[in-house]
């Protein structure tokens, strides 16, 4: 092994970050991360939306700076965006006003490189990433695909040591994805791209497992990394070979596995008791996975990475439905499995009226700010209640934004569930049925 | 790397002047012709405009249709130069109110108040500090008519770089600190692009405003005399005061032929080019057209010597210049500054206040000020009624064209060119009418503030309404809905955010408009409406800057207030509940 593989190239102690919520406690984004990225390294960071590894890869890039802790880059500490990293954006994040070209060689203007060089070198990064002919085109002519290439190949020009990626595929259609993740790691193993290393943020499990060398996992709220797993798999990987599909399998049990020592169902979500963040799931999507799930194959018991791959949904998407569906007492959640209880058997097979009745007593049963909204009213001689009484009671606990959604998922599961009303142009909340 | 990137990489650059040739085609002759025409124009206007101010004695302005096309000229001039000073203070206070929270916090609040007070009260102040600037010359005066039109097109077109600047797309603000943009390069490269399309549209809003105060600035009196510089507005003035109709309309036709000029070779080309700085990822399917830019576009030479113009921008030493890292203060110690600020700031305004208080009361007593806020009242009913009556005859007329594309696309531009006209070139013909049928002026001069600006409501409403969803429409045909039920669930809520805006321009004109409405004459013939507008309006007449600044107050106290109390509620209103996406 020479020198240069063991070189450490991004190193990162004891970072903590939280965001100063005025009054509320200060919310923990990033808690305790810390590790090393070597040169000639894929690593991703993995885990689901809201666990900071945007956040993470932000102040890797110097474009915020941690609470704690220290970033270093080839041993020099980060104070701010230097030349050394470049970033791809999840939305591309491409100048409309400028062509392909213009685009690519922002960098090289920004830092002073000569037009007879700047122009070479995007050139050569256009071609690289298979960009040609497109040098004059704007960006809104191009398809998804061809501007995240312009993105790429706008990151690569400048010659960074570290490539850093936040979910760079993940506003792409599947088709568009896949060809464009097997380009890149093609260029990666021939040597071609003039980068050190690439550190790609994901919440996609099998796009982490097909490309990179090394997945921290990370858990949400806050975030830390719960796991480092090498996978070292040959390229070209594929998906259905089944040592690839067990490491997929494994992530997935990680991801699903409860902290021991803790009762089932709590930190299921952040926060206890009515100060739980609660995800806005919709009914529909509750009602749908619970008779997917009753229905054939599955019978009431399905394995998550094969369940997710069914019904095209990423763990962003899964993983908040099947958590709403566990804190109802409607399903479990177990090393990478999911299980219907005997409550949702009953409710799939029910009609509507029985179905609200149904879902109205596990709301109140086991959603505690849902039965306590429902105390309150039941307690009023009026049988009203303003909702910012609610909003300011959650705002002690967790950010205004995220008391907003809790209140947004609680009030749509009650109207499902004829529970108690909300009326939003007096913003009040009343046990009032509009018939 | 591939042989051919490189390759074509040596072939491409140096911008190879020989590739496709430097001769110029005829695109490039005609485009030529123009450049020279507008650079002789401002040479022979510069001549004049370095003349002593006797000069005007000598030769005043007269009624000869052989000065006209000069008079049009130099009015033109005065316009461009105003608008170019107003560029120039929006990229100088933007930025800053942009970036500093502490210069925000006094230049919002400042623009807001400007964007709706009229100021054309402080006309004679500035006539004053000018011409001492520059005794005994022309310029002094042309300094003064421009400083007069720049004060009526600077604040919108501030206050919309301002909003660009505080919305710019969060993953480009990253890229251009990720990749280290310095100041200058960020300003070109992503803060005046993201700009632009709003920008462009206030200026030409500006413009089209400022043809009002064109005609009250350019006929300045300051004590007992009187100066009328040469243009359209003086021109427009002797006509009023020798009761000549034929100029009236000679004028009006020469204001309509320049408004045409420059739209069609200004404005439309900016426009078609600055649709490539929408922000919008998809293609448009409508591109604004214009005749003029496709020219442009196919001429070679010009185009050969602009591009470098382009990249002079990452040329200057400026644009690699890294700024300081300044590390934030700590929370308290910044806090404690912010609170210092607002300390400073409410000391100023107090003491600015104290001042005004002052000034008036040396002159005026309690019984003034409420003469003033009565008066203030019936201009407020004024413009109320005006706006409602206007809404009652635009609205429909508006749907009704929005809802047919093939119409909106005629008619569009006709109520962008009436807006742009001063309606105040209209009012002589409206005082000769009320005078010959006896009319009351207290209820009849009344139209005249809002014959300007009711056409923002008209294209508001067009533009409103030829956004609604079809399917929305399909929907509401298929229901069969009755025509009351119609308009009050599918049409109002469908059309009143652009409503709002429109009226929200719309009364905020009037206010302005009263200074000039409430008071028309025609040679001898004045009439008056009683009202806070020919309040102002006598009281600069006769130099009385006590009544001047005591008036001016008042009404900026109403505008504040009812944008405050009526437009910003409705308007949060309409954006919360009927935004259709």
């Amino acid at each position: 092994m020479d020198a240069m593989q063991t070189a450490a190239l991004l190193q990162i102690d004891a970072l903590r970050h939280v965001y100063p919520s005025g009054d509320a406690p200060d919310r923990v984004i990033l808690d305790d991360v810390g590790f090393t990225l070597r040169t000639h390294e894929i690593v991703a960071l993995l885990g689901r939306s809201g666990c900071g590894k945007s956040t993470l890869l932000r102040i890797i890039a110097g474009l915020m700076s941690p609470s704690a802790g220290a970033v270093r880059i080839d041993g020099h500490p980060v104070d701010g965006p230097s030349g050394d990293v470049a970033m791809v954006f999840q939305s591309f994040a491409l100048f409309p006003w400028l062509t392909v070209l213009e685009n690519v060689e922002l960098g090289l203007e920004a830092q002073g490189v000569p037009p007879a060089v700047r122009h070479k070198r995007a050139l050569a990064a256009i071609d690289l990433i298979g960009l040609d002919g497109f040098e004059t085109a704007f960006p809104k002519e191009l398809s998804g695909g061809m501007r995240q290439r312009v993105g790429l190949a706008r990151a690569l020009v400048v010659h960074p040591k570290l490539l850093l990626m936040d979910e760079p595929f993940s506003a792409l259609d599947v088709l568009t994805a896949e060809t464009l993740r097997t380009d890149l790691i093609d260029l990666w193993c021939e040597g071609r791209m003039p980068i050190g290393s690439i550190l790609m943020v994901t919440h996609n499990i099998e796009e982490a497992v097909l490309m990179c060398d090394r997945i921290l996992v990370f858990s949400s709220n806050p975030g830390r990394i719960v796991a480092d797993i090498k996978v070292n798999l040959p390229q070209p990987r594929a998906r259905l070979d089944p040592e690839f599909r067990q490491r997929v399998d494994d992530i997935y049990g990680l991801m699903t596995a409860r902290p021991t020592g803790r009762p089932s169902r709590d930190g299921l979500f952040p926060g206890t008791g009515i100060a739980m963040v609660l995800p806005r799931v919709s009914t529909n999507v509750l009602s749908g996975l619970m008779e997917t799930l009753a229905a054939e194959p599955y019978h009431g018991q399905a394995d998550l990475p094969a369940l997710a791959a069914h019904l095209q949904m990423e763990i962003d998407d899964l993983f908040p439905v099947a958590e709403t569906l566990q804190l109802l007492r409607f399903a479990d959640m177990a090393e990478g499995d999911i299980r219907l209880t005997e409550a949702a058997q009953r409710f799939v097979k029910a009609e509507l009226d029985e179905r609200k009745k149904l879902f109205a007593q596990h709301l109140t049963a086991y959603v505690p700010l849902a039965a306590h909204i429902k105390r309150v009213l039941d307690d009023r001689q009026s049988h009203r209640a303003p909702a910012s009484r609610f909003r300011d009671e959650l705002e002690d606990h967790m950010s205004e934004e995220l008391a907003v959604n809790t209140l947004r998922a609680v009030v749509s599961w009650a109207r499902y569930g004829e529970v108690f009303a909300y009326d939003e142009d007096t913003d009040v909340f009343s046990l009032d049925n509009p018939g | 790397m591939n042989i051919r990137a490189v390759s074509s990489a040596v072939r491409t650059w140096p911008l190879s002047l020989g590739q496709r040739g430097v001769l110029p085609n005829v695109y490039d002759v005609g485009l030529f012709i123009c450049i020279a025409a507008v650079f002789a124009a401002i040479a022979h206007a510069g001549r004049e405009i370095e003349a002593p101010l006797a000069r005007l004695d000598l030769a005043p302005v007269t009624l000869e249709i052989r000065h006209l096309p000069d008079y049009a000229l130099r009015t033109t001039l005065r316009m461009f130069a105003a608008i170019l000073v107003s560029l120039a203070f929006t990229f100088v206070v933007a930025p800053l109110a942009a970036k500093s929270r502490k210069a925000a916090l006094v230049i919002v609040p400042a623009l807001d108040v400007l964007q709706s007070v009229p100021v054309l009260g402080f006309l004679t102040f500035t006539v004053i500090f000018f011409m001492r600037l520059f005794p005994g010359r022309q310029l002094g005066i042309e300094c003064a008519a421009i400083f007069a039109i720049f004060t009526s097109q600077a604040w919108n077109m501030t206050f919309s770089f301002y909003q660009s600047l505080r919305t710019l797309p969060r993953d480009l603000d990253e890229v251009s600190r990720h990749f280290r943009l310095s100041a200058w390069l960020r300003f070109w490269r992503l803060e005046v692009p993201f700009a632009a399309p709003g920008l462009i549209w206030n200026t030409m809003m500006s413009m089209s405003g400022s043809w009002f105060f064109v005609v009250a600035s350019e006929a300045i009196t300051v004590g007992d005399t009187t100066v009328k510089l040469p243009g359209i507005g003086s021109w427009l003035a002797v006509a009023i005061d020798e009761r000549n109709v034929q100029a009236v309309v000679v004028a009006v036709l020469a204001m309509g032929a320049v408004i045409f000029a420059y739209d069609q070779l200004l404005f439309r080309p900016i426009v078609a080019w600055a649709d490539k700085f929408r922000f919008e990822q998809t293609a448009a399917q409508q591109r604004p057209k214009s005749w003029m830019y496709d020219i442009v576009r196919r001429t070679r030479l010009v185009r050969r010597l602009v591009r470098p113009l382009g990249q002079l921008i990452a040329r200057l030493p400026l644009a690699t210049a890294q700024p300081r890292r300044r590390r934030p203060l700590p929370a308290g110690l910044a806090r404690a500054a912010d609170l210092l600020w607002l300390l400073l700031v409410v000391c100023v305004l107090a003491y600015a206040l104290r001042e005004i208080v002052d000034y008036v009361a040396a002159a005026l007593n309690w019984t003034d000020v409420t003469t003033v806020v009565w008066l203030g009242f019936l201009t407020l009913i004024r413009v109320v009624v005006l706006i409602l009556l206007a809404s009652l005859i635009w609205v429909p007329i508006g749907v009704w064209i929005g809802l047919r594309p093939v119409v909106a696309e005629r008619v569009q531009p006709i109520a962008q060119f009436l807006a742009a006209f001063p309606a105040n070139v209209l009012f002589p013909i409206a005082v000769v009418a009320i005078v010959a049928f006896r009319l009351s002026p207290n209820f009849w001069l009344s139209p005249l503030m809002v014959l300007g600006t009711q056409w923002y409501i008209l294209f508001n409403v067009i533009a409103g309404a030829s956004a609604f969803p079809t399917d929305l429409r399909e929907a509401s045909t298929l229901f069969r809905l009755r025509p009351w039920q119609w308009w009050r669930e599918v049409m109002l809520p469908a059309i009143l955010p652009y409503y709002v805006t429109g009226a929200l321009t719309a009364s905020g004109g009037s206010w302005n408009a009263s200074i000039v409405a409430e008071v028309s004459s025609w040679g001898d013939t004045k009439l008056q409406a009683a009202g806070i507008g020919s309040y102002i309006a006598q009281a600069s007449e006769v130099a009385d800057y006590h009544r001047v600044v005591l008036g001016v107050a008042v009404m900026s106290v109403y505008v504040v207030v009812v944008n405050r109390l009526l437009w910003r509620p409705l308007y949060t209103y309409a954006e919360r509940r009927t935004r259709l996406d």
